[in-house]
């Protein structure tokens, strides 16, 4: 183990654990509340099952606000929503309220997208069973689009990991922040490099279980 | 009867005009029947069958099946009144992330059936359509014929009193054609199930059916009782395409 990462092994592991809560939170968001908004972005369009002009829009035009915003200015939007929802808008807490924002819009609109792949007679055969929104819903689109759904949830975790690493601004700390305050700043150059090579490794074992997972899944 | 259409007319809005799919059709089909629907491409014959299940919510008139007025019945009621009307599809539709077992065990388990019987009726339907060796592959692994009849075994599952069929054989060769409709025969004179059957093909049309609809521009133009020929079942034999190209092009120099 090189010198300086001895030296900085407290720092480390804290701002390893930050990035944990940060991105780990923006998944479960995504999940949470992602998938069933990008349901229902996908249920309420022109022609499908629950079509619905104005929820369709409402939602809609959430996510491309959220997604077109340069993601540092909707940080500082946000603060005072951060400090209504957290008490404070400083942290690591307080970060993850503008993350887990962008990640329910990010992925919100890959599920959309993932359910639009799925052939129009899978579902007319669903509704001729007798089947109800919900079973449909969990029976055909989940079950046919499951592999999708994973990848594109590999796709945005990976966004998710690069977009925490700005939240320095916010105190949000996170494995990039200290990268740039000790790394850049402070004129560590190698320890810069150690951290980066780590997220790239990071990274490609996250993109490799995806793939791998969303492979196992896909039987079409 | 166990169908009863009563004046029913479905339009589409298409662009700026409307488009008249089915123009006041009337028609009843017999309990027991195989009812074939033939006519050109737009004539109507896809949207009049998914009227029957109300797949299409139809403009005006009346829809009666296993006596029970379709187009009057709330949504819930509608969910359960289509589970006694099986559908299949010229693209078999089947989920391709699901075993051939979980495709057919979908309609049991919106029933509600037990884990019990629902593996036994599974295994039951399978066994008809001649596929129990095949219950855990799935359906990328199969052919087209095969998936039919797994698509067959699911709209089965749940006793259905009518089988509703839409170019069920269009997607296959004739080989697999005359496997598909000897299936479907077999399903109407074991278990009395009323076919309706929507094809382009005169051949499948005159080989299964006791009646056919001639459809046109979204009318009826008659409904005639036919006696059935059978399906002219070529042989697997290479020479037997030889001989049917040959013989069309003798045809057509004489
Ligand atoms: N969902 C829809 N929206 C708009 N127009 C439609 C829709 N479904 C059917 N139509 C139109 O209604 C007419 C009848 O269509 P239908 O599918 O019933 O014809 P068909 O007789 O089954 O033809 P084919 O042999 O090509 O399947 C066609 O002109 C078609 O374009
Ligand atoms: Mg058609």
């Amino acid at each position: 183990m090189p010198d300086i990462i001895l030296k900085y092994q407290a720092e480390i592991w804290q701002s390893i654990g930050e990035t944990f809560v940060m991105v780990g939170l923006s998944i479960a968001f995504a999940l949470l509340v992602g998938l069933p908004v990008g349901t229902l972005l996908y249920l309420c369009r022109k022609g499908q099952l629950l079509e619905n002009r104005s929820i369709y829009s409402g939602l809609n035009i959430f996510v491309n606000i959220v997604r077109s915003f340069p993601f540092l200015l909707l940080v500082v939007f946000l603060i005072p929503f951060t400090r209504f929802i957290v008490g404070t808008a400083i942290g690591t807490m307080a970060a993850t309220v503008p993350l887990s924002i962008v990640a329910i819009a990010y992925y919100s609109r890959l599920v959309e997208q993932a359910l639009l792949e799925i052939p129009r007679g899978i579902i007319e055969s669903a509704v001729s069973m007798g089947a109800s929104v919900l079973e449909i819903i969990f029976k055909f689109l989940f079950v046919e689009a499951r592999s999708s759904l994973v990848l594109g949830l590999t796709t945005s975790t990976i966004s998710f990991i690069s977009y925490s690493t700005v939240m320095g601004i916010v105190g949000g700390g996170g494995v990039g922040d200290f990268a740039i305050r000790y790394g850049y700043q402070r004129f560590e150059t190698e320890l810069m490099i150690y951290i980066i090579v780590m997220m790239i490794i990071f990274v490609q074992a996250i993109q490799f279980t995806g793939t791998t997972i969303a492979k196992k899944l896909d039987k079409k | 009867m166990v169908i009863s259409l009563q004046n029913i007319s479905k339009s589409y809005q298409q662009h700026q005009s409307i488009l008249q799919a089915v123009h006041s059709v009337s028609l009843n089909i017999d309990k027991g029947e195989i009812h074939g629907v033939i006519g050109a491409s737009g004539a109507g014959k896809s949207t009049l069958l998914r009227l029957m299940n109300v797949l299409e919510t139809p403009d005006q008139g009346t829809i009666v099946v296993n006596n029970q007025t379709l187009t009057t019945l709330p949504n819930r009621k509608l969910r359960e009144a289509r589970r006694s009307i099986g559908m299949i599809f010229q693209h078999f539709n089947l989920v391709s992330n699901k075993t051939v077992f979980d495709n057919v065990a979908v309609p049991l388990e919106l029933t509600g059936y037990s884990k019990k019987a629902k593996v036994d009726r599974v295994n039951e339907c399978l066994k008809f359509v001649g596929l129990e060796h095949k219950a855990e592959q799935y359906p990328a692994q199969l052919s087209g014929g095969q998936k039919q009849r797994v698509a067959i075994a699911r709209a089965l599952a749940n006793r259905p009193a009518v089988l509703l069929c839409d170019e069920p054989t269009s997607a296959l060769d004739p080989q697999t054609t005359a496997g598909i409709l000897d299936v479907l025969k077999t399903v109407n004179q074991e278990f009395g199930v009323t076919i309706v059957i929507v094809s382009h093909e005169m051949d499948v049309v005159r080989s299964i059916c006791d009646k056919v609809t001639v459809m046109d521009g979204g009318k009826i133009l008659e409904t005639v009782s036919i006696e059935t020929e059978p399906y002219m079942i070529p042989d697997n034999d290479p020479k037997w395409f030889l001989e049917q190209l040959t013989e069309k092009e003798r045809n057509s120099n004489a």
